[in-house]
């Protein structure tokens, strides 16, 4: 029903996500499309949903495939669904499944939907390698050749060097720094030492493994099927680390600045493939169909700073305002869960927060781990952290829950969540 | 007839005509419909304002499904039936000597007769629609295509094109059909009207479509000459030979008038044709073969019990047991009826193991360009899994396919109806165990019911449906109608032990046991009885199902039935040395690599026998095939099955009954009930009273009465 300001309320009423698991290793056969589209079934499955009864679909990815540019309509077409389900893809970096959740919100709250699915995937062992520009532009003319002369005359034109493909980088376009290099700024900027970094990382693969081991972290996982059936199940993220120490972390050199470095492979996310999928229902429209709400969505916001200044610390602006939104203070919150693209900016943004004057409470933030130790499949991480705040949310009985997300491009997205 | 199955106008000067049998679902071409036929060319000839004419089907999705067959039953004598060919080949001739140009537009089946007369027009368009489909299926009546077919296709397309359709009693896909030069053209059916009008019109200002045949150098060389037809014909009669183990006339048949006709012309070819037609037409195998087309024609539209409520859709599966015989009928129901399927295993890689065995369904057809590429995509999303039951709460169907285990599968019943709604139905794909005594704790009894597949299951074209007396019938209804779109011909039998195939097939099976301990060899054994018409013999049967399986449905029976259905001792000796079939990699046979070698002369020392040919052949085929029709006869007169044709249809169907002898209840009727019970006597004098006259033939003969009256 809408509320004295005409709104409806959103409720996220289920989510799952398929194991996240490094680029490269148990999940490079499957292409992006396979992983985002298993995770939507798997969700219709578990939510024991009709297809017919979801009205659109949004799903949020960073790198598309080129074959593949509009991913959810390729969700939306999956057999379970009606074919009359408008779908689009969206990308707000690492924030992009956060944001389909988000304007998945918009058009509940304004009754232009009653059941949406929201995701995101990625699949870095899927990117697009590009030809060079060079290569490119010969081709082009090429295949605009009206005779075979002309198209040899152009085919002749290529050099050795035109040949070496172009793989995308993780770099901002407006400055050059790649991820790393900024995290390694902000680093130096905020003075988190290399002692702090590689603690939170090595919280993050303890309270990952205790979650996977006590089955709240594998409980939205969903198995994937290889492609080959004797290859063994996945039910599980492969990237957290049992075995590992701060001594052996204490090890690793630094991979940006290798003389006065504290960046590290241990200490940043890995590169991951991986999707998740959150349904959402607008409150009066799940009633009627019988389900109950994990959680509703109170607010949310995004924020941006300059990416020349520190590119990962936007939370620190998207999260006072999303509270205010709410109309909560920081000490309302109960549970949170910061997206960790590198223990150094977890750490900057935590500083952040301390820094307006709040306090900071590690015992209700990330309590399964986070990114640094699950992985971060970019386009699918903001379900998983929403799938993952509202469950436990639910586990402890807590009223209202925090994510926040730093993404490329200096930007950052926060999000509020109630119980009741 | 009231009003006319043709009619036509003209537009432009060129004469459509529209062929829609009133009053039916799909034109055939009966007495009636060739008069009109020939009254309407007449006129057309006449009216001097049609220069050409261009022919189509008023019916949705069917151009012609062939000739009246109804009709065609009625016929007594060869003479007849002669007679009936030669007047469908005039009709033709007048259309293919018809002085005005000739167009068809082909959309929808174009079978037999159908397609006899599209060859007779001048210039043939068929749609690609799916359902676009032309074929000769004459021979698997055990007749040949009588109305010119023989002469014209071979015309067209070269001898071994033609033979390799007529010979088999193909259906081919229109694409293939434009690849094979069938049509002269394929185009989408939105513009098939306008495509064919055009090629008329333009006939009708002289052009005439020129055909190259297709094939090359190769082609030349044996459909080009008379040197490699002759080649050609011999390696077609050989195929035919080794297909049919000369039970079946019809191919031969086929192959004489091609051959007649391309040697001696067509004229003379026509009239072999209808003499063979009409010698064919006669033949037992012939009205067996017609027959068991009727009854599997009437079997699709029987639910199987009175006043059946109409049933309810299936859109979602769910499997219980991911093994083989689970992965067939997920697969199968993906493949077939397009079904969102859902399995379920206690352990995920089972589970991942039968989605692969699944998917293998759907990748075969991709394979055999059944589906297109992007069909094969939809329909392998279709299957899904898990190791919880999840997605069940939405299945209007569950079929559990786990181990042949009353307790496993009462565990299974009981966990399937805590996780679906009231109104779900729950399958069971037993072989062998009452559905009654499955249901005997359910909380829902009228929901549960059999569906016995057979292995595997996306080949074996048999399902029966077991409901227990507690079944409600609109569940009944339900697993009939699913199994239809699943493909299968479905048949409802009883719910005693073994239901009807198995019950049937066991002293069958049983008895080749009992013959291998006397020193028939095993290869021999299964020669005869493939010679008999069988596909395979008994051992190799043996070997696919698992002697394993065999021997825990033999306990059943024997359970059940007594000493009769006591499995044959040799059985339970290979069982125990771990024989248990293909899948064990070895059983009566070996297999290497998955492929079937000979006999394993291991069987022989195991059981301590000399194959040293033991009965003659007469005597084992007697005794194997009697004791079948004896059970059959007793299962009868419990109401197992409820009319012999359905009988007669799963034997067929269910494990290779020779057809043309029409199932093992039309073959009793052959041999009489008092010939049969005299000779059982005589088995069980010297073998046993497993070969004792049932109670029921024993009353038969008596009466002299037949399955069939």
């Amino acid at each position: 029903m809408p509320g004295i300001d005409g709104r409806r309320r959103v409720a996220v009423v289920a989510g799952c996500r398929t194991p996240f698991c490094r680029a490269g290793s148990v999940l490079k056969s499957a292409r992006a499309v396979d992983l985002a589209r298993h995770a939507a079934r798997e969700l219709l499955e578990r939510a024991e949903l009709n297809g017919g009864d979801v009205e659109e679909v949004v799903f949020g990815q960073v790198v598309p495939s080129a074959l593949v540019p509009n991913v959810a309509r390729e969700v939306s077409l999956l057999p379970q669904f009606p074919k009359e389900i408008p779908a689009y893809s969206l990308n707000r970096a690492c924030a992009s499944s956060a944001q389909a959740i988000a304007v998945a919100h918009d058009a509940l709250a304004l009754g232009q939907a009653a059941v949406v699915i929201a995701g995101g995937v990625e699949s870095l062992s899927d990117i697009p390698i590009l030809a060079s520009r060079r290569l490119a532009d010969i081709l082009v003319e090429a295949g605009r050749a009206k005779s075979l002369g002309a198209r040899l005359a152009a085919f002749s034109k290529i050099r050795p060097r035109d040949l070496i493909p172009v793989s995308p980088a993780i770099a901002e376009p407006s400055t050059g720094e790649t991820m790393g290099q900024s995290a390694e700024k902000m680093a130096k900027e905020n003075h988190i030492s290399r002692e702090a970094q590689d603690r939170w990382t090595l919280r993050s693969h303890e309270l990952a493994a205790r979650g996977t081991d006590d089955g709240r972290l594998t409980a939205e996982i969903v198995p994937w099927f290889p492609a080959r059936s004797d290859d063994p199940v996945i039910t599980a993220d492969n990237g957290i680390r049992r075995d590992t120490s701060l001594e052996q972390m204490a090890k690793l050199k630094p991979i940006f600045d290798r003389r006065y470095g504290t960046v590290t492979a241990a200490n940043s996310s890995p590169l991951t493939d991986g999707a998740s999928a959150v349904l959402l229902m607008e409150e009066e429209r799940m009633r009627a169909l019988g389900y109950a709400p994990l959680a509703f969505i109170r607010s949310y916001a995004v924020a941006a700073v300059d990416p020349g200044w520190q590119l990962l610390q936007a939370p620190i602006f998207a999260v006072p305002k999303a509270l205010e939104r709410a109309g909560i203070d920081w000490k309302d919150l109960g549970l949170i869960e910061i997206h960790e693209a590198f223990a150094a900016q977890v750490l900057s943004n935590l500083q952040g927060f301390a820094a307006r004057g709040w306090e900071i409470n590690e015992d209700i933030i990330n309590v399964m781990g986070g990114s640094i130790a699950i992985g971060h499949p970019f386009g699918a991480t903001g379900g998983r952290l929403v799938t993952t705040l509202a469950n436990e949310m639910n586990r402890r009985d807590v009223q209202f829950g925090l994510v926040s997300i730093c993404a490329q491009g200096g930007m950052g997205f926060a999000m509020v969540l109630e119980r009741r | 007839m009231a009003t006319s199955a043709l009619t036509w106008e003209t537009r432009d000067g060129i004469a459509v005509v529209t062929i829609d049998l009133p009053g039916e679902p799909v034109n055939k071409i009966s007495q009636a419909v060739k008069e009109e036929f020939i009254a309407t060319f007449e006129a057309l000839g006449r009216d001097p304002n049609v220069t050409a004419v261009a022919v189509f089907s008023g019916k949705r999705d069917n151009f012609i499904a062939g000739a009246d067959i109804e009709e065609f039953v009625q016929i007594k004598t060869a003479t007849e039936a002669e007679r009936l060919s030669a007047g469908g080949q005039e009709m033709l001739e007048r259309v293919a000597r018809f002085p005005k140009p000739v167009a068809v537009g082909i959309h929808g089946a174009c079978l037999g007769g159908g397609l006899e007369f599209a060859l007779a027009c001048h210039y043939r368009v068929a749609s690609d629609h799916a359902k676009t489909q032309l074929g000769l299926p004459e021979v698997q009546l055990g007749l040949l295509p009588g109305a010119g077919g023989c002469q014209r296709l071979p015309r067209l397309i070269g001898a071994r094109a033609a033979l390799d359709i007529i010979l088999a009693g193909k259906t081919e896909r229109a694409q293939k059909a434009f690849r094979l030069g069938i049509v002269d053209e394929l185009v989408p059916f939105p513009i098939l009207r306008d495509v064919t009008l055009a090629a008329a019109r333009k006939m009708a200002g002289g052009w005439r479509p020129q055909r190259t045949r297709r094939g090359g150098m190769v082609g030349w060389l044996l459909d080009g000459n008379p040197l490699g037809r002759r080649l050609v014909f011999r390696m077609a009669r050989r195929q035919v030979l080794a297909t049919t183990g000369g039970n079946y006339p019809a191919p031969l048949a086929a192959l004489e008038a091609v051959e007649y006709g391309l040697r001696r012309g067509l004229r003379a070819g026509l009239k072999r044709e209808a003499q063979l037609f009409g010698q064919l037409a006669v033949t037992d195998v012939s009205r067996k073969l017609v027959q068991i087309f009727f009854a599997t024609t009437q079997l699709k539209k029987d639910f199987g019990i009175p006043n059946p409520p109409s049933p309810h859709e299936v859109k979602r599966l769910g499997i219980v047991g991911a093994g083989f015989m689970g992965a067939g009928i997920a697969g199968t129901a993906v493949a077939q009826a397009g079904t969102d399927v859902r399995m379920k295993d206690a352990d995920l890689q089972r589970v991942a193991k039968g989605l692969a065995a699944a998917r293998q369904i759907l990748d075969d057809r991709l394979r055999r360009r059944r589906i297109p590429r992007y069909e094969h995509a939809r329909l392998v999303a279709l299957l899904s899994g898990d190791d919880h039951y999840t997605g069940f709460g939405r299945a209007e169907l569950v079929i559990e396919a786990v181990f042949e285990d009353l307790a496993v599968k009462q565990g299974v019943l009981a966990e399937v109806e805590a996780a679906t709604p009231a109104d779900t139905v729950f399958a069971s794909n037993t072989s062998t165990i009452p559905i009654g005594k499955i249901a005997a704790h359910a909380r829902r009894p009228e929901q549960v019911i059999g569906m016995h597949f057979f292995s595997p299951v996306a080949r074996m074209p048999l399902l029966e449906v077991i409901p227990s007396d507690r079944t409600a019938p609109q569940v009944v209804s339900t697993a009939v109608a699913f199994g239809r779109r699943m493909g299968k011909t479905v048949i409802v039998a009883r719910d005693r032990p073994g239901f009807w195939v198995n019950r049937i097939l066991a002293p069958y099976m049983n008895e080749a046991g009992y013959l291998l301990a006397e020193g028939v060899a095993v290869d021999e054994l299964d020669q005869l009885m493939v010679s008999w018409g069988f596909p395979v013999g008994p051992f190799t049967l043996l070997d696919e199902v698992g002697l394993d399986v065999a021997d825990k449905a033999s306990g059943v029976l024997h359970a059940a039935f007594g000493e009769r259905m006591a499995a044959a001792p040799a059985f339970a000796t290979l069982v125990k040395d771990g024989r248990l079939g293909r899948k064990a990699g070895r059983g009566l046979y070996r297999y290497t690599g998955g492929k079937k070698g000979g006999v394993d002369p291991a069987v022989y020392e195991l059981l301590e026998v000399h194959p040293n040919g033991g009965p003659h052949a007469a005597e084992i085929i007697q005794r194997l095939v009697l004791v079948m029709l004896n059970e059959a006869a007793r299962a009868i007169g419990e109401e197992v099955v409820r009319v012999p044709r359905d009988g007669d249809v799963a034997a067929i169907f269910g494990f290779g009954f020779p057809p043309f002898r029409g199932g093992p209840l039309r073959h009793a009727d052959d041999l009489g009930a008092p010939r049969l019970v005299g000779e059982l006597v005589r088995l069980a004098q010297r073998f046993g009273p497993r070969f004792a006259p049932s109670e029921y033939l024993q009353q038969m003969a008596s009466r002299n009465a037949k399955f069939y009256p």
